[in-house]
């Protein structure tokens, strides 16, 4: 998925190919950043290649500014708001 | 015990006959379901703390940088048994693995038992038929899988990789020693592992409910014999027809156990069951779909073909040495 959006803030982006637990850590990054009221573009990318690109070997995982903090776990919203 | 508690709910509370074909179902429905919960949440725990210590990067790197003339085929098999398996995973696993330069026998042994044998499936499984048959059930998922991947090993298949993964392997280079230990003490870590566990279990609740259900259905109208008729013992077909029938199936370990168990109950050989639930969570039209990202579909047929080949194989040696219990 390609965003022309300019990038505000921390840029964060929600590694998976579209199963349940990649949507979940989603909504859930979305939740996190809103309740800490960041300023940030929230990215999902399901581009295999793309992916592939960050070397993850679980998904889902989260980036926050090109680096992996994250992967192969389902965090609720606290974890998340930690990792921000 | 659980058995005792179901029995007083069922009998006691609800006031149903014990012989009634409603008592009997509710009462194995809450049994199964109490069982499975329990060991689900204990054996995800315990796999908790060997993912806590080995985790899969540091798995690649082990594997990338020794030379194990053979054993590394099965020490893959054996981290697919203990990596909790996602369908999510398995293609950046995949990718991980060739882009760190591991050969592609050994992604395929990995690929092979970690759908197989995972937290999900050996709980259900030890609930449904013992810790006995749960044994074999493991040794022979990771057996397929180090056996299968030193096959396609051996058959030179790097071709028939999509060319961007060709690319990925050409510049794979060997994982440095990057991994490193972390100093965070076991106490500390364990109320993590043990909210892993639990949300393994609540994952796939939905799915043990629903296969109980269905389950629960069959074990309390379906006369025994029916499945026994057409898959029985002395029909050499069962096993390959099985395996057939269940390609297209797909189900989580979760909610396919409990009805294989009520087949089993219901006469159909061990070795006819497992091969049929092997198949089932082993492969999936879905899981091809997702291989066809990174693989040509000449690739997607020989390894489906092979792995449902070692299925049929172990299903009948399950039917020769395992009694039903």
């Amino acid at each position: 998925m390609e965003t022309f959006r300019p990038v505000r803030g921390k840029e964060i982006k929600v590694l998976g190919t579209g199963c349940a637990s990649c949507r979940a850590l989603y909504a859930t990054t979305l939740q996190a950043v809103e309740q800490l009221g960041l300023e940030a573009t929230v990215v999902k990318e399901e581009d295999l290649m793309r992916i592939m690109e960050y070397d993850v070997m679980a998904l889902p995982a989260l980036v926050v500014e090109g680096r992996v903090v994250a992967a192969g776990k389902k965090l609720n919203v606290e974890e998340v708001k930690a990792l921000l | 015990m659980i058995q005792t508690a179901a029995d007083w709910v069922v009998y006691g509370l609800f006031g149903l006959a014990p012989d009634s074909r409603w008592g009997s179902s509710l009462s194995f429905f809450l049994y199964d379901t109490a069982k499975i919960t329990l060991l689900l949440f204990l054996i995800s725990a315990v796999m908790g703390v060997v993912n806590a210590y080995f985790p899969v990067d540091r798995l690649r790197g082990f594997l990338a940088r020794r030379k194990m003339y053979g054993a590394e085929y099965l020490l893959a098999a054996l981290f697919g048994a203990v990596t909790p398996f996602c369908s999510c995973s398995s293609i950046p696993l995949f990718i991980g693995f060739v882009k760190g330069g591991i050969p592609l026998g050994v992604t395929f042994a990995f690929l092979i038992t970690s759908p197989l044998v995972n937290e999900v499936a050996v709980a259900m499984f030890a609930a449904a038929f013992g810790w006995k048959i749960t044994a074999v059930y493991v040794a022979a998922g990771v057996f397929m899988g180090a056996a299968g991947g030193c096959l396609l090993g051996k058959m030179r298949l790097e071709g028939l990789l999509t060319p961007w993964v060709r690319q990925i392997q050409a510049r794979s280079a060997v994982v440095g020693a990057e991994w490193q230990a972390e100093s965070v003490p076991f106490a500390r870590r364990l109320p993590a592992i043990l909210r892993e566990a639990w949300a393994i279990v609540r994952g796939v609740f939905a799915y043990i409910l629903a296969g109980i259900a269905v389950g629960a259905a069959i074990h309390g109208f379906v006369p025994a014999g029916l499945f026994a008729q057409w898959l029985s013992a002395d029909n050499w077909l069962a096993v390959p027809l099985s395996v057939a029938l269940a390609v297209p199936m797909y189900a989580n370990a979760a909610g396919i156990v409990p009805i294989v168990q009520v087949f089993v109950a219901k006469g159909v050989p061990i070795g006819t069951a497992i091969a049929f639930m092997m198949a089932v969570v082993g492969l999936s039209v879905p899981e091809a779909t997702l291989l066809k990202k990174v693989m040509t579909w000449r690739l997607v047929g020989i390894f489906f073909g092979l792995t449902a080949f070692l299925i049929i194989l172990s299903g009948y040696l399950f039917n020769i040495v395992l009694q039903n219990p």
